[in-house]
């Protein structure tokens, strides 16, 4: 099963590891993670693995941490993320072309009405010569995220994995966070939402549906997906291959058409930057700018009709 | 000597007729009113509970304008409730006589204006039924942390500052009002028992009571000032254009005692014009409060210049769109008469004498307060349309925002309640501080004695030409009064 040929590891990749129930690390995080298992225990089975820099290598499965984890997950863990791994988003704005499939695929699998958008997809435009683009909007879970420090009750935190989650069964509907979350990310369930007809055991943070009357909700960078290894709606759903989505200790990011690149090669090449960096926040959403586009530019005077206000 | 006694006596049993009186009369009017409040009352509970049904929908808050009127009233109540500290406290210190007929009713402007204040945030929670995280999972780094703290002490603070002042009042009402003819005998009588806390006007009680006024005259003013900076925090510590300043707790505190010294010339104008307190509540009342309002409009103005004139000089991209949208766009017209019509008039009408008259006075600090009540509304919710990313693909009705019938609704029923409980209030407790406002009697008879005897003095020399001046040829007496209390 793991004999496969280099490109269709590169492709599997993420998948990889937790099939066999294990997750896959690369060497340098793996070099990290050994020093605390004892010597001499190795099993003598190789896993074959990608390093930073892109390489097959073969690495013992003993050094490899594994989690038998998705179901009896406590509160606990679900808060504190899964363990080991640093999600990161990156989406290619040349790729993009604003067909808002992403929106449909992550408001299908959250169980979303029409007008709540956990992924907004905006037409922009910097300044009147400037090229206008789309610009897809999940959460960006920074790593400073202003809005987990204004939560009064810590219904809304930062995870070991990066991700900022909201516990929907303690949020006091404050609506705090949406006035300090400066991307307008945030969403409040104003009345009661419809229930979706399915029964999930994992803990709040960690679920598909997240809509609670009278709490607030987001992107959650699809956390109950990632636990089972699998990528985000949003990045399955984009038909451009236009978001990558992976792990930043991996350094490795997939996208919908199993393209696996690597990341921090990828950022570099791409002058990738994040969106108002001078606020500090530190996203952990990257965007590649707009260059080459192959499909037409949007149409910005049509898209005046749909905005009511922009600064660009 | 025996007139002046008699008639410092006189005067005193007047001013406990004056206070007192109210209390026994509970007139067609006053029930009409009540009754009025009430229905205004009922009304909003049915729209909170509706609110409370069908959850935060049914107002016209949505994601982008995610806090409204509630939001803007909870600001505004709590400017006003700077008026108690302000007058009082700062007054007492200063140890300005004239504050004595004014303390109570300012005092309990705080109070009521502190509870209801207190209640608006409530009712913006989306979940009021999991209140108890805030204690159970409390974290003290979130701003409304800070809020929920402080305005906690200053509500318990406010209540000791409003009640330990009424002790020997309570005292009076225990001894006068239960003999007399009044409504709600047993419940007056066991009510005024309670509070009065077996005050006997010991020289132990006095010098008690003095000691911890004192001691809460001082403690009170930084808690009022670190009420309205942490509230200001909540706006000013986002990344928002025109929230993200750094002159916004002063901004506040500045704003709040502009409106909290407003409102308490509204309250001295309405009790002095119910009841009858002309005599005690004079022009020359109206004319010090004016110079008063008139300074803190001044600096309140000074600090807007610094919010919006900095701001406007650099036009950053966030906030200069914001900004255009304040100075002549859509929300230019409540901007400016805001700005002209409650902040730069009023300067210039309380500046000449004439407009700082009762009349002229009161009408002005009615747009004061009013223009306060609605600027809070232009500081939250323009921002709240213009944040840092365009808003695209949403309904319509997303990108504006006035409060729709439920929230005003409300909004009106916490207005009467402040008004029920001031009404209430003053009709079992009386609306001056009696002992104090005698004090100030004994110390105003003493004045005059010490001019008297200057008088006395002057035609002496007068007498003797000038040439020969020695004590001993009269013998006049300061004319102390018998009174055990020491004014203070």
């Amino acid at each position: 099963m793991l004999e496969q040929e280099e490109e269709n590891c590169r492709r599997s990749f993420l998948k990889t590891g937790l099939i066999t129930g294990a997750v896959a690390i690369a060497a340098g995080v793996i070099g990290c993670n050994s020093d605390t298992k004892p010597p001499g225990s190795l099993t003598g089975k190789k896993v074959p693995l990608l390093d930073s820099a892109g390489n097959l290598i073969y690495v013992d499965e003993a050094q490899i941490p594994v989690h038998t984890n998705f179901k009896g997950i406590t509160d606990e863990e679900s808060r504190k993320g899964i363990p080991g791994k640093k999600f990161v988003m990156v989406i290619d704005l040349a790729k993009c072309d604003g067909c808002g499939k992403c929106t449909e695929a992550c408001n299908k699998m959250h169980f979303l009405p029409k007008e709540k958008e956990w992924i907004q997809v905006l037409e922009m435009q910097d300044a009147p010569k400037e090229a206008p683009y789309f610009f897809p909007k999940p959460c960006f879970h920074c790593d400073d995220p202003p809005c987990t420090k204004v939560c009064p009750v810590d219904a809304t935190f930062k995870r070991e994995d990066g991700i900022v989650a909201i516990d929907i069964d303690r949020c006091i509907g404050c609506r705090f966070c949406m006035a300090a979350c400066p991307y307008s990310v945030r969403v409040f369930n104003w009345t009661e939402p419809v229930k979706p007809d399915i029964i999930e055991e994992t803990p709040s943070m960690e679920r598909a549906f997240q809509s609670k009357k009278g709490c607030v909700e987001k992107c959650d960078f699809c956390s109950h997906m990632a636990r089972v290894d699998e990528l985000p709606a949003c990045v399955t759903g984009c038909p451009m291959n236009a978001i990558y989505y992976g792990d930043e200790n991996e350094n490795a990011v997939t996208n919908q058409a199993g393209e696996t690149e690597n990341l921090s090669q990828m950022l570099e090449d791409r002058a990738a930057y994040r969106f108002m960096e001078e606020l500090g926040t530190k996203p952990r959403v990257y965007y590649l700018p707009p260059n080459n586009r192959l499909y037409p530019k949007p149409d910005m005077n049509n898209a005046e009709e749909n905005k009511t206000n922009s600064n660009g | 000597m025996a007139e002046e006694k008699y008639n410092l006596k006189k005067e005193i049993e007047t001013v406990r007729e004056t206070c007192l009186r109210p209390s026994n009369h509970w007139g067609r009017s006053t029930r009409i009113w009540i009754g009025c409040l009430l229905i205004v009352i009922s009304w909003g509970l049915y729209c909170y509970i509706h609110q409370l049904r069908y959850g935060l929908g049914v107002t016209a808050l949505r994601n982008y304008v995610s806090w409204g009127l509630y939001i803007s009233i909870f600001v505004f109540f709590i400017g006003i409730s700077h008026s108690g500290t302000l007058v009082s406290a700062i007054l007492r210190i200063t140890k300005q006589e004239w504050r004595r007929p004014i303390t109570r009713s300012a005092e309990l402007l705080t109070f009521v204006s502190l509870l209801f204040g207190g209640i608006m945030p409530i009712i913006d929670l989306g979940r009021p039924d999991r209140i108890a995280n805030l204690v159970i999972f409390g974290r003290i780094q979130s701003p409304l942390m800070w809020d929920i703290i402080s305005i906690f002490t200053y509500l318990a603070g406010s209540t000791l500052f409003l009640y330990l002042p009424m002790i020997p009042d309570m005292a009076l009402c225990r001894d006068r009002l239960t003999v007399c003819d009044s409504r709600f005998k047993k419940f007056r009588k066991w009510l005024y028992t309670k509070m009065s806390l077996g005050w006997k006007g010991t020289k132990e009680q006095w010098r008690l009571l003095d000691k911890s006024m004192s001691i809460m005259t001082i403690i009170i003013i930084p808690i009022a000032v670190s009420v309205h900076t942490v509230v200001s925090y909540i706006f000013a510590m986002t990344l928002r254009p025109g929230w993200n300043s750094t002159v916004f707790g002063p901004y506040f505190v500045a704003g709040a005692l502009y409106s909290g010294s407003a409102g308490v010339v509204l309250g001295m104008a309405v009790f002095r014009k119910f009841y009858h307190l002309e005599k005690y509540i004079t022009p020359r009342h109206f004319d010090l409060m004016g110079r008063l309002v008139l300074t803190l409009t001044i600096i309140y103005a000074y600090m807007n210049l610094n919010e919006y004139a900095i701001p406007a000089y650099m036009m950053a991209a966030g906030e200069g769109h914001l900004l255009k949208e304040l100075f002549y766009g859509d929300f230019s017209k409540v901007f400016w008469t805001l700005q002209v019509g409650t902040v730069l008039l009023p300067i210039i009408i309380m500046a000449f004498p004439k407009g700082r008259s009762p009349l002229i006075l009161f009408i002005t600090c009615i747009f004061i307060v009013a223009g306060a009540c609605v600027k809070r509304y232009i500081i939250v919710v323009p921002t709240l349309l213009h944040p840092l990313l365009p808003i695209q693909h949403v309904p319509e009705s997303w990108s504006s925002y006035f409060p729709n019938y439920v929230e005003l609704s409300v909004t009106a029923a916490c207005l009467a309640g402040i008004f029920l409980v001031i009404t209430l209030f003053a009709k079992l407790f009386p609306m001056m501080s009696v002992w104090e406002v005698e004090e100030g009697l004994v110390i105003q008879q003493d004045k005059q004695a010490v001019m008297d005897l200057r008088n006395v003095r002057e035609l002496e020399e007068e007498k003797t030409g000038g040439r020969e001046v020695s004590s001993g040829t009269v013998s006049i007496k300061p004319a102390v009064v018998q009174i055990n209390k020491t004014p203070g």
